[in-house]
This record gives structure tokens, C-alpha cells and sequence, in this order.
């Protein structure tokens, strides 16, 4: 005998929506439900209205790939950037782990991912084109490739770099290494050896 | 079922949020897919990179089932290789083809230890090139599609041999060659056992190397599977022309 849903189809679509987010199973999504349902006025309705605002508005920045709901971006578009110096990431969120550290001053530029045999993404899948252009118009000065430490990542690093070298403009990325705050005892091999050979000194 | 071993990865691929299913190659299973737990995980994300020596425990309820991995690191290569492109070109390059051509859970103990030596050298030496191909000639001999270079095809005589027939696999000497020199595939003479000892290749004859190998490749490994050679050794290719430091000779 089938087993009967426990509430409406309107609930049953929230819940099941709620379990595609990341970090949500069936049964969390079934208490974020409730949860939401219990206080409408407080929570759910502001919720659905800045789910439609969000639908509605954000969109892709033409220059960076930045999400916002502006085009260009806040970013691109604040002239206290600086303009010569680009920081390539991978992720709309690596961009905000750096702009929370508050340490970097000059635009960005979002790759969307990076090369991966196993999964066909080819350079065509990225936005390396739209970072060429971006070179090729001779403002920017130096490109700081801050992508993951993977071999993925370094992967499409190093393509990149081989990219840009025509243009004659600096090429760095970050350093690998000891965090602050971090222990050589609890250090992984693979930092401890990126530690040792990228070693500075005093 | 329940099996541990020490083995390479060759790849991963994140699974859900926080799992990964990655390709082991093995001494005694072979190549092994499997479900890690926690693979896409800070503490684990750094032992599945590709190329890394790692302890892995396999669990399955029945053998056909994909199973999970328990990994344990045991020595991280990808580290080494990472900061230089070409070795990093190369390490890719060869885990890619490893786990693009090599049947699944059948052992191939020769290719397993020979793929350990080779990333081995490629984090301690420069010259490596003349390995990776030989690694590649050794590929193709253990999956059946073994090169004959040991004398000319044609003459049967063992000097001066310079091509291989794209046909037969079989080297061909120079004389015997050049009327059909086109359509031959050039041999470096560094493949040659009687001239192993000589000086090392030059990056040259690195490339003819890799295109031979990677013709024959192709041809018997990859195809009649509908796959291609995968991006990573084209891109090895690319950068053997390029890179000012650290090519294999």
C-alpha cells in the first residue's frame, strides 16, 4: 500500500525543495518546513520575498562574473578599486572569503571552476576568454591567480599563466603554506612540504 | 567483502556535498572505484589528490556493489609536483590515461609499480621524459598492444631503425622506410635497448616519443572504448614545447 504524504502537496514541494539545499537531508528539511510554516509572518514571507527579489534582480556581472544585483557589480563599478591589479578565483564564494579578510583592494575576476579532465570542463568552459579581453584592454598590470591548492586547481593556474605571458604583466598566486594560528604537528605532509619548499627569509 | 592495500589515486570526483568517489590503482585489485566518506572534507581533500600514495580499506556488502573507501595517507606526491608545470602536466597526464585505459579490479601489478617509480622520479629529477614514455610503451605492452622494436619489419635486420609502421606497431628501418616515410611514425632513438645507455633524449625526441605512444593509444586502448586521450596529455604536449626550466630531456 502506498504510504500516505503526512501533509498537502504545498507542503510536500517546500520540503522537498528545502532537501536540494546544500547541508538539508529530507529530515532537516522537514523541521527547516515546519519551522517556516509555524512562523509565516516572521519568517516565511519575508523568506518568499527575498527569493523573488533574489530571482528577480541578481544577475551575472558583465566584467567580473561577480553575482549582484547590479551590472557591473558593486565591485567592479566602485572607483576606490584599484583597476590594475585583478585577483582570479574560481568561486563567487572564494570572492567573498577574500573580500571578508578585507585585504585585497583591486577587482576580481571569476573563473566559474577550472580544468578538469575527469569532468570535460576545457578551457571553452571557463571564463578565460572574457579574462584575456579583460588584460588585453592594458590596464591591468599584475593578475594574482588565487585558486585552490589542488591539482585541479594548479592545473588551471599554470594554463592561465601561459595565457597571459604574451601580455608581459606580472603573474603571482598566493602562497601555500603554514596557516596563522596552525601547529607543524597537525599539519598535513602536502603543506608541510609546499611549507618547506616556498620557505622565506628572515 | 573487505580488502586494504596501499595504492595511487588516480582521480576524484566530489560525490554530494561532502563524500567523493575516487580511483585507486592497486597493486592486487587493480584499478578500484569506491565512495570516501568525508572526501570532500578539509581533513581528506588534500590526501585524494591525484597521484598521491595513500592506504585505503575497501567495504562493500557484495563484491559488484562500489563499496566505500577508508584512505589513510601515506606519502603526498601531488605537493611535490604541484608548484612546477610541467611535472604537474606529466602527473596529471599519466593518472588520466591510467585511469582512462586500465580495465576496472583487474591487477596489473607491473603498471602500478612502474606508475609509483615514475611519479617517484618526476618529484626528484628533471630528466623523467624518456620514463613517462616508456611508461606508456609498458602500458600498451601489459593491456596486449605491445610495440615490436626490436628489429625491421621489413628486413628483419635490428639496425638503424628510425619509424614504426602505424599498422603493425613494428619497427621499421631506415632504408626499408623511406619510401613510405609520410605515412611512418618517427622512432626516438632512445627506445632503442642498444642505445639506452647513450645520452639522454632531447625534448624532440621526448615528443616523437610521447606521439607514438599516444597514436597507439589511441588507437587500441581509448577508441574501441569510445573514449579520448585525455586533455591533460595534450596539454603536456603543449607545454614540452614551452616551459624554460625543468623539461625532461
Amino acid at each position: 500500500m502506498p504510504r500516505q504524504e503526512p501533509a498537502g502537496p504545498e507542503i510536500t514541494r517546500l520540503i522537498t525543495l528545502l532537501a536540494k539545499l546544500p547541508g538539508l537531508g529530507p529530515r532537516s528539511a522537514r523541521r527547516a518546513a515546519l519551522y517556516l510554516i509555524e512562523r509565516r509572518a516572521a519568517l516565511l514571507e519575508p523568506l518568499a520575498g527575498a527569493l523573488a527579489d533574489a530571482a528577480a534582480r541578481i544577475t551575472s556581472c558583465g566584467i567580473c562574473y561577480n553575482l549582484d544585483t547590479r551590472n557591473p557589480c558593486a565591485i567592479c563599478a566602485d572607483p576606490r578599486r584599484d583597476p590594475t591589479v585583478l585577483c582570479v578565483v574560481e568561486q563567487v564564494s572564494d570572492l567573498w572569503a577574500l573580500e571578508r579578510a578585507a585585504a585585497f583592494s583591486g577587482r576580481y575576476h571569476i573563473l566559474g571552476g577550472t580544468l578538469s579532465a575527469l569532468d570535460g570542463v576545457g578551457p571553452e568552459d571557463l571564463t578565460i576568454a572574457g579574462l584575456v579581453e579583460r588584460i588585453a584592454g592594458g590596464q591591468v598590470r599584475e593578475v594574482i591567480l588565487a585558486l585552490n591548492a589542488t591539482v585541479d586547481g594548479q592545473t588551471t593556474a599554470h594554463y592561465i599563466s601561459d595565457r597571459l605571458a604574451e601580455f608581459g604583466i606580472r603573474i603571482s598566486g598566493l602562497a601555500h603554506g603554514v596557516p596563522v594560528g596552525g601547529e607543524l604537528d597537525f599539519l598535513d605532509d602536502g603543506t608541510l612540504t609546499a611549507a618547506l619548499r616556498d620557505r622565506r627569509d628572515y | 567483502m573487505e580488502w586494504s592495500e596501499e595504492g595511487i589515486i588516480l582521480a576524484t570526483r566530489p560525490h554530494g556535498e561532502a563524500a567523493a568517489i575516487i580511483d585507486v590503482l592497486t597493486r592486487g585489485h587493480g584499478r578500484h572505484a569506491g565512495l570516501v566518506r568525508g572526501g570532500n572534507a578539509r581533513r581528506l581533500r588534500s590526501v585524494i589528490e591525484p597521484g598521491n600514495q595513500v592506504h585505503v580499506r575497501w567495504r562493500a556488502r557484495l563484491a559488484d556493489h562500489l563499496g566505500t573507501f577508508t584512505v589513510e595517507p601515506v606519502f603526498n606526491r601531488a605537493a611535490a609536483l604541484i608548484g612546477d608545470p610541467l611535472k604537474l602536466a606529466g602527473l596529471t597526464s599519466a593518472c588520466a590515461l591510467a585511469q582512462l585505459s586500465l580495465p576496472e579490479r583487474a591487477p596489473h601489478p607491473a603498471v602500478y609499480d612502474s606508475l609509483g617509480l615514475l611519479l617517484d622520479m618526476m618529484a626528484g629529477l628533471d630528466e623523467w621524459g624518456a620514463l613517462l614514455v616508456r611508461w606508456e610503451l609498458g602500458l600498451l605492452e601489459t593491456l596486449g598492444f605491445g610495440l615490436d622494436l626490436s628489429k625491421c619489419a621489413a628486413t628483419g635486420s635490428p639496425e638503424a631503425l628510425v619509424y614504426v609502421s602505424p599498422r603493425t606497431g613494428r619497427a621499421v628501418s631506415r632504408t626499408a622506410g623511406e619510401p613510405y616515410q609520410d605515412r611512418l611514425l618517427p622512432l626516438p632513438p632512445f627506445l632503442l635497448g642498444a642505445q639506452m645507455a647513450a645520452e639522454p633524449p632531447t625534448r624532440r625526441e621526448v615528443d616523437d616519443g610521447l606521439a607514438l605512444t599516444g597514436f597507439f593509444l589511441s588507437r587500441y586502448l581509448l577508441e574501441p572504448q569510445g573514449k579520448k586521450m585525455p586533455p591533460a596529455r595534450y596539454r603536456l604536449r603543449e607545454r614540452l614545447g614551452k616551459s624554460p626550466k625543468n623539461l625532461p630531456r
